[in-house]
């Protein structure tokens, strides 16, 4: 037996640094363990081709919380940023293109109606916005159960609604459940326009802009756009590898120990209390404290065993739906890619091809069948632009995330991976005439990729859909949505939890402060 | 010329409804019908000599059973034959049969699946206890959730108390069955595909949205709250056809002294001042009285019969954004006798309810697919019915009348008005797909009346052919419905009401938008009240 820890952290993606460097900090002693052999998650750089490097799941940052960053002093532990505030170009079939920042939108022929209205719609929703990133600094409140703060939660909640005003009140009411299609359909008339605002709503999702919820995913995606403080959409230097690089230090730095290469075999009970856990090398590990920043799934289905659980609350971690439908393609490029009407400065902002919102939604449509669609819609990140770390002098790294690729594949992703990156590649050069011959590597990473190399269930980048039924307190079931779960000593730190998915940090620091409040003994 | 206390425009069955209440109360109330006939879609025509056809809606549950007793409807003639069975043919030959009997639908669900008998009585029991919990609020005006006026606030709190009441998991389980799509909702409890795809119908028809969008779990609900004399959810025939409703009510209406005109539509609502003054017909004629009620939908109401200058801007903009998309076709067919099925004997008892021919729900949702890219369904999904089997007054003995109910059909076919030769292409699909499993339904035809969005919009007068006056969406249910701040049923102008399904509680044969809009009137009038309370349950 081995050395005695406060707490241990199964899983070292960016949510498990946080967590694990916040408790650190109050003096507790912290094990990481994390399978791969480099510490991030779903947050790394990894070279895909001698030379090149790419952020190998997500590629831009634009929801890390700033409070994390000086808590934990991140620039004083390497984080910078190679460029920030990026627009959006949204490219037309015909070369057109709009381009997109916070408040304006430009472009040819975008009718003067149209620009007013998306920057009103922005100002609208950012204040609707506001009230969804309050909730997120706080453990979603339980209905019912009578928690003094969880009542005040609650009701700062119902109060900041109010403070809304009747109009802006009314119409959240009205729209905050529903999709994102029919709401645009009120206010715009450009398609371009609509098919890039409604492909931000479905980004990393498993909706289409005509499902319900999508208000509610752009909402989320506009609480990056408050709490950023203008930084919106950023690339760090390095990748996203250089993020948790320097969330790794500030963890080490508190006194984090860190295991990387030890998968967990299981979480050891003593019957419904955590005694510590595991490692597939047989090593068992005792802590009174295990936070899992692996998904649902993962952490009760296979670490903890559906046998030592009640049936109940094993029916709802089963019915969590988390399939992944975004792909990944990583090309290694010769020189400058040129996309058609674009501009060489405005190669390094994010580069979007989702001509209309019919395109995006057929896209999906396919996708719902365990087919891919013909013409994938997707976002397009060229990183060695601003960051010429990436690959070789001169050449260059384009990373793309593709909508729609469904987890599972009728066909099978084996025999298809070859012709669906060939589609892509197609698609891609239809916008970017001249990039096929600029290829000399790529890769295609599919949702059971993702699944294998991040240990994600199923492939969901955000370890669960992100809609009603699983938001808030239903997140990732009820039961588990206070980060301790009905294990005694496990909590859950991951992006399954509230406040959600995308490198944002808050249900890693949410959890810390749950599991301080709750395990007052050191 | 004489003046009426109240004018309702429009004699569907919420017309009727709203009509009677305000009679009752004493008030001297005119309704006028554009239609020759009353009964909006609630209407039974002769189309087809001997033949009845329910040529609209054309079953029944959710009409309120407290406006049944109450208005003593039975006197008048209403009847509600309660049907039992269903059954949904499979593409393989087998079917599912839906049997009244627990332990017979027990059997018949483990030959499918073992499991999903199982969980069909966790199924049962979930969305039973949503149905109870949703019944109460139909008969009760929703709040404004934005007034600090005591009875907005106390209604609001007596909304929150009644679910905080239900205690924590089960409270997480309503928000998450009224968030989530009716595929996801059923995948959480049944693993065959034809228990869910037969399951799942209720959460599409009527609606511009597929299995899996979510919301549509609501929409399954909207189904199953109704009841036939107290059995919550059961659905049945009105003898003599769904006109038989709006006769009753009608009757009803005229035995407290009210009057209707039928061939006279409106042309206009007169407005001076900032209230109404009563109406204008179609043929000039002006009718004028102080309370005027809009059974029409809200687009019609607003942009049709209402003069954009005499409505504030915001109301004229939430009336154009208003969602009223039509989704729903519909075929009455007369049959020379009994159709057989492949599957199962003839006059079997299964036939004597709904029967569909759709066994997946991948199937449901690329009929959805089909309705989004602008084209009627080319795999439909039916709700057919025979209802002469147990009400013989529609059809001459041995002879049967069919309605189609079909699921889904644009207003507009690929963004252009239908032709008479897409009409005829639609019938024939729906008729297709039933011949598939039946070798004499062809055969037995005497004639087919088929019914496009198109042809709903031109003689009933619903918008874009849509069956609830406005899709059951979020932003459009409750206090939202028909717009947010005008969903206590008065209109933007003084003395203005609505009460058609385009208000709370919402489509279906309901009555509840009726006799909910007429409570408010006689509040606003100061009368006494004749709308009954809502029934417990218990």
């Amino acid at each position: 037996m081995s050395k005695q820890y406060d707490v241990i952290i199964i899983g070292a993606g960016h949510n498990g640094l946080v967590c694990a460097t916040y408790l650190a900090k109050t003096g507790r002693s912290v094990l990481m363990v994390e399978a791969n052999k480099q510490v991030g998650g779903a947050a790394i750089t990894r070279e895909f081709s001698p030379g090149y490097s790419v952020s190998a799941c997500a590629h831009l940052l634009h929801l890390f919380h700033p409070q994390i960053v000086s808590d934990l002093s991140l620039t004083n532990h390497g984080l910078k940023l190679a460029a920030t505030d990026l627009h959006t170009i949204a490219l037309a079939a015909d070369g057109d293109h709009l381009t997109l920042t916070r408040n304006s939108v430009n472009g040819n022929g975008l009718s003067a109606s149209d620009r007013t209205a998306y920057s009103e719609f922005q100002n609208k929703l950012r204040r609707f916005a506001r009230i969804m990133q309050k909730t997120f600094m706080v453990r979603p409140p339980r209905l019912v159960h009578k928690n003094m703060t969880d009542l005040m939660n609650l009701a700062k909640l119902g109060l900041s609604v109010r403070m809304l005003g009747r109009d802006d009140m009314r119409e959240l009411l009205r729209i905050g459940a529903i999709n994102i299609f029919d709401v645009l359909q009120e206010d715009f008339q450009s398609e371009l326009l609509k098919g890039v605002m409604g492909f931000d709503a479905v980004l990393g999702s498993n909706l289409g802009p005509r499902s319900p919820n999508t208000i509610l995913t752009y909402l989320y995606r506009l609480t990056g756009q408050l709490h950023s403080n203008g930084s919106a959409i950023s690339v760090p230097s390095g990748g996203m590898g250089a993020v948790t690089s320097s969330l790794r230090a500030a963890a080490e730095a508190a006194g984090v120990e860190i295991r990387t290469d030890m998968p967990v075999k299981q979480v050891l009970l003593d019957v419904d209390t955590v005694t510590g856990i595991e490692t597939n090398s047989g090593e068992q590990i005792n802590s009174a404290i295990v936070v899992s920043n692996a998904d649902p799934k993962t952490t009760f289905l296979k670490l903890v065993g559906a046998r030592n659980i009640e049936t109940g609350f094993v029916r709802r971690i089963d019915n969590i739906r988390m399939q992944g439908k975004a792909a990944k393609l990583h090309l290694a490029l010769d020189g400058k890619p040129k996309f058609k009407g674009v501009d060489e400065n405005q190669l390094g902002h994010r580069i979007v091809i989702a001509p209309s919102l019919t395109y995006v939604e057929r896209a999906f449509d396919h996708s719902k069948y365990g087919e891919y669609s013909n013409h994938p819609a997707m976002e397009i990140s060229i990183p060695t632009i601003h960051d010429d770390s990436l690959a070789p002098t001169g050449k260059h790294v384009l990373s793309a995330i593709i909508q729609y690729a469904p987890y599972d594949l009728r066909a099978g992703w084996e025999s298809q991976r070859e012709s669906f990156k060939q589609l892509i590649v197609d698609k891609l050069a239809e916008y970017a005439p001249g990039i096929k011959d600029q290829i000399s590597a790529s890769e295609l990473m599919v949702p059971p990729d993702i699944e294998k190399e991040f240990n994600i269930h199923g492939g969901h980048w955000h370890h669960g859909e992100y809609t009603l039924d699983q938001f808030m307190m239903l997140r990732p079931v009820p039961g588990a949505a206070q980060y301790a779960t009905p294990v005694n000593g496990l909590y859950l730190c991951g992006a399954g939890s509230h406040p959600g998915g995308g490198v944002m940090g808050l249900a890693g620091r949410n959890a810390s402060i749950e599991i301080l409040l709750r395990e007052k003994v050191a | 010329m004489k003046k009426y206390d109240a004018i309702v425009i429009g004699a569907g069955h919420n017309g009727l409804t709203n009509a009677a209440y305000l009679a009752k109360a004493g008030l001297d109330v005119l309704v006028l019908e554009k239609n020759p006939y009353i009964g909006g879609a609630t209407v039974s025509r002769s189309l087809y000599e001997g033949w009845t056809y329910s040529n609209c809606s054309y079953v029944c549950s959710l009409f309120r059973p407290e406006i049944y007793r109450d208005l003593e409807l039975a006197r008048y003639g209403l009847q509600i034959i309660p049907y039992e069975g269903g059954i949904t043919f499979m593409k393989n030959g087998d079917y599912f049969g839906n049997y009244a009997d627990d332990e017979r639908h027990h059997r018949e669900i483990a030959r499918h699946s073992k499991r999903d008998a199982n969980a069909y009585h966790r199924y049962t029991a979930d969305v039973s206890r949503q149905t109870r919990l949703i019944r109460p609020f139909m008969m009760r005006t929703p709040p404004d959730p934005t007034s600090f006026k005591p009875r907005d606030v106390m209604e609001l709190i007596y909304i929150i108390k009644t679910y905080w009441d239900l205690g924590e998991e089960i409270l997480y389980d309503t928000i998450r069955f009224w968030t989530m799509s009716v595929g996801d909702f059923l995948d959480e409890y049944f693993e065959s595909s034809i228990i869910k795809a037969h399951l799942a119908g209720a959460g599409i028809i009527g609606t511009a949205l597929g299995v899996y969008s979510p919301g549509t779990a609501y929409v399954l609900l909207h189904h199953y709250m109704g009841d036939v004399d107290g059995t919550i959810g059961a659905w049945g025939f009105a003898r003599g056809g769904m006109g038989s409703i709006a006769k009753a009510l009608a009757d009803a209406f005229q035995s407290f002294g009210g009057e209707i005109k039928v061939d006279a539509g409106v042309d206009k609502i007169l407005v001076s001042n900032g209230r109404v003054k009563g109406v204008v017909l179609e043929n000039g004629d002006e009718y004028h009285a102080n309370t005027v009620v809009s059974n029409l939908d809200p687009k019609r109401t607003f942009l049709k019969i209402m003069e954009e200058k005499d409505l504030p801007a915001d109301v004229v903009k939430k009336a154009k954004n208003f969602k009223i998309r039509g989704s729903s076709g519909k075929l009455n067919i007369s049959l020379d006798g009994m159709p057989s099925f492949y599957a199962i004997p003839k006059d079997h008892e299964l036939l004597k309810a709904d029967f569909h021919f759709i066994d997946s729900m991948e199937r449901m949702e690329r009929a959805y697919d089909d309705w989004k890219n602008g084209t009627w369904s080319k795999d439909p999904y039916l709700d057919t019915l025979i209802p002469t089997q147990v009400d013989p007054t529609m059809a001459p003995p041995g002879k049967h009348m069919m309605t189609i109910f079909v699921q889904y059909c644009p207003p507009k076919v690929e963004g252009k008005d239908w032709t008479d030769e897409q009409r005829d292409a639609f019938g024939k699909t729906v008729i297709d797909q039933i011949s598939e499993y039946s070798p004499d339904f062809k055969d037995l035809i005497l004639h087919a009346e088929i019914r496009t969005p198109r042809e709903m919009e031109n003689e009933v007068g619903l918008t874009e052919g849509n069956i609830f006056h406005g899709e059951l969406t979020m932003d459009q249910l409750l206090f939202n419905r028909p717009f947010p701040g005008y969903a206590q049923y008065r209109g933007p102008v003084k003395g203005m009401y609505m009460s058609g399904s385009g208000t709370h509680p919402g489509g279906g044969v309901m009555g509840a938008p009726g006799a909910n809009s007429a409570k408010e009137i006689l509040r606003d009038l100061r009368r006494k009240n004749t709308v009954p309370e809502a029934f417990s349950d218990e």
